[in-house]
């Protein structure tokens, strides 16, 4: 099958470019010469099937960061067929530099220049024809996210495919080391093709900036933007949660049970009370998993996240972080793992190090179920909302903390400089597919953990046979006790252990493992836990909950991503025992205040 | 305030990364603003916004019309 890979700088709408050619229909795969997973697609072309690589965004192809690497040896190892090099129209005085460093590796190469759109308004005009006249290659202005010039496009990327493509040389370092020959290009091509307004500022990003980077503003605005998006997505998720919960309880009542009367009861109770109990308590967390990760879609795409990164820089820098790795925790507010992934952009190692000893702090989405369910159950309407957001608090208070204290041993002088992109609106298209791309994710982890941890969280609730389902006598409950002397100095009864030692593979298992032990789902499982336990012991379980160890796919990311046994034990440790801590401070200091 | 790059005095690395996002002798340069807290600055070069700690910035040499 012909190869196509797709090239270009961070920030050139590549990504977008890579959902639009494969529908979204994109999956990871592992290539020689390199150990990271890269996100391809297959497609029809020309009525070949095709399979296009989107590779890591990089400014320069003989630099030595980890991504810059990577492409390097994914070209050495895998040449491809052709190069889809994507280009970011606006800034494409300083893009063409790439451009000409992958043309003189003689790859067969198409070029786009995304944003076409936004060019304009910036008052760049661009003469496609000539500037592929210039540079001796096919050039395309096209616009990724609203898709103009994507038939054309496409067009000139079938013709492209089908030449054979000349040998990558094999001296690929030495032929880039003439920057002096690049710069002699650039303004050759500039001054051929390209008008630049001399000054040139899009003033309504300006006039917006003025705002949200304001000296004393700035801050507050960012903390209120942040409040407001949790608010909104319990506010807007939880009806639809109840929904969602409500509707597959009555598919329960009117088609399950009386479908499984005849079965065997111990069948009967696996199947309902131990899979379809525990998955459907899960998945009635979806609309609220869908609207977390559109409202991160928002903050993301509109290039909010990089003016964050400039507002807690300072902040960040007594912490021994920079401004990167607060713009990574808040990733990880959706999932740690491509926070911790996202961290391969920074060079220093030890400034990577610390920044993924703090990001599994970061209260992800899958615990934000956890604490919604928590919250719905033991605290009213009102207070609901405050009590996730001291959560959101605790989260961050945890991850300075961390930071502070390790800072000496991950010392670094890493310097910070990072582009700031003009604002931007996400579209519907690019939205829909997050969303789309979320559900998939949440159903595959669904068919991997949760139904296994379902299942297992069953079996040991009912074996042995003898005794009553839940009970002191059952597996769980051996373990409950046995762990209860760790446990009951935080307020965490049996049951709860047993939920958070689920928790451990995955934190969507944990609700869906109480309702298995407890035998109810949805609304009955809250009204049960507000039965047993006291706003206290629900706050020390979700203070637990947050800190100890995400999952194990955290693990095994920051595993994969340093390297190091060492430094992967110190992290797994070091949240445990902080968990405790936490904990145990909390619950004795509420008792001991009375409450 | 304005200006025009006349030296970049970092160490190669940062030189060579400085250099792919557009800082060049001769190149003018232009700052929007700066954090609170002795934060970063924002400096624009043609039409691409950067944003670097005052440490580094310091090691950029402009000569001011």
């Amino acid at each position: 099958m012909k190869r196509i890979a797709l090239l270009g700088m961070p920030n050139t709408g590549k990504s977008t470019l890579f959902n639009r050619l494969t529908g979204g229909a994109a999956r990871v795969g592992n290539w020689p010469g390199i150990t990271v997973e890269l996100l391809t697609g297959k497609i029809l072309l020309g009525g070949d099937m095709v399979e296009i690589i989107d590779l890591p965004g990089i400014y320069d192809i003989h630099g030595f960061s980890e991504d810059e690497q990577v492409v390097r040896h994914f070209l050495h190892d895998n040449v491809p067929d052709l190069a889809i090099v994507v280009l970011n129209a606006t800034q494409i005085e300083r893009q063409l530099s790439l451009l000409l460093q992958l043309k003189q590796l003689n790859l067969n190469m198409v070029v786009l220049l995304n944003m076409a759109d936004e060019a304009k308004k910036f008052g760049i005009t661009i003469d496609g024809d000539k500037m592929a006249e210039l540079l001796g290659m096919p050039i395309h202005l096209i616009s990724a996210k609203y898709g103009q010039g994507h038939v054309e496009a496409m067009q000139a990327i079938t013709k492209a495919v089908r030449y054979p493509t000349p040998g990558m040389a094999e001296a690929l370092r030495t032929q880039l080391e003439q920057d002096a020959h690049i710069e002699h290009e650039m303004t050759r091509v500039l001054s051929g093709a390209v008008q630049v307004p001399a000054r040139l500022s899009d003033t309504r990003t300006d006039k917006l900036d003025s705002l949200m980077l304001h000296p004393w503003l700035g801050l507050p605005i960012f903390f209120g933007i942040m409040y407001l998006l949790f608010q909104g997505i319990f506010f807007f998720g939880q009806p639809l949660q109840g929904g969602v919960a409500d509707l597959l309880g009555w598919l329960r009542k009117t088609v399950l049970d009386p479908a499984c009367a005849g079965l065997p009861t111990w069948m009967s109770g696996l199947l309902l009370d131990g899979i379809y109990n525990g998955v459907a308590t899960v998945a009635a967390f979806v609309p609220i998993i869908i609207l977390f990760f559109l409202f991160m879609a928002i903050v993301e795409d509109t290039g909010y996240l990089s003016r964050a990164a400039f507002l807690m820089d300072a902040l960040m820098a007594k912490m021994g972080l920079d401004g990167r790795s607060f713009v990574m925790l808040l990733m990880g507010f959706g999932c740690n793992v491509p926070a911790l992934m996202g961290t391969r952009v920074m060079r220093s190692r030890s400034l990577r190090m610390l920044s993924m000893l703090v990001i599994p702090f970061s209260l992800c989405s899958a615990r934000l179920q956890v604490f919604v369910f928590i919250t719905a159950a033991l605290f009213s309407p009102k207070h609901a909302p405050l009590v996730l957001f001291s959560l959101y608090l605790f989260s961050f208070a945890a991850a300075i903390l961390t930071a502070l204290l390790f800072k000496r041993q991950f010392a670094n002088t890493e310097p910070f400089v990072l582009e700031l992109p003009p604002y931007r609106f996400p579209t519907g298209r690019q939205m829909l597919l997050r969303g789309w791309h979320e559900v998939t994710h949440f159903l595959r982890r669904a068919s991997q953990f949760i139904i296994a941890g379902v299942v297992l969280v069953w079996l040991l609730t009912n074996l042995p046979p003898s005794a009553e389902p839940a009970s002191a006598n059952t597996l769980a409950g051996m373990i409950g006790a046995w762990l209860h002397p760790l446990f009951a100095p935080i307020g965490i009864n049996e049951q709860l252990t047993i939920a958070l030692i689920f928790g451990f593979v995955a934190k969507e298992i944990v609700i869906g493992s109480l309702a298995v032990i407890y035998g109810m789902s949805g609304d009955a499982l809250g009204g049960a836990l507000g039965q047993q336990l006291d706003w206290v012991q629900a706050y020390s379980f979700m203070l637990f909950t947050l800190i100890y160890t995400p999952c194990l796919s955290t693990i095994a990311t920051l595993r994969n991503e340093s390297k190091n046994n060492g430094f992967t034990a110190l992290a797994l440790a070091w949240s445990l025992a902080l968990a405790w801590l936490v904990s145990f401070l909390f619950y004795q200091g509420a008792r001991a205040l009375g409450y | 305030m304005h200006g025009t790059i006349t030296d970049i005095h970092t160490d190669d690395a940062l030189r060579q990364r400085l250099q792919a996002l557009g800082f060049r002798s001769g190149k003018d340069i232009e700052i929007i603003r700066k954090a609170i807290f002795g934060g970063p600055v924002q400096v624009r070069i043609g039409t691409t916004d950067i944003l670097l700690r005052q440490t580094e910035a310091a090691l950029i040499e402009v000569r001011t019309e």
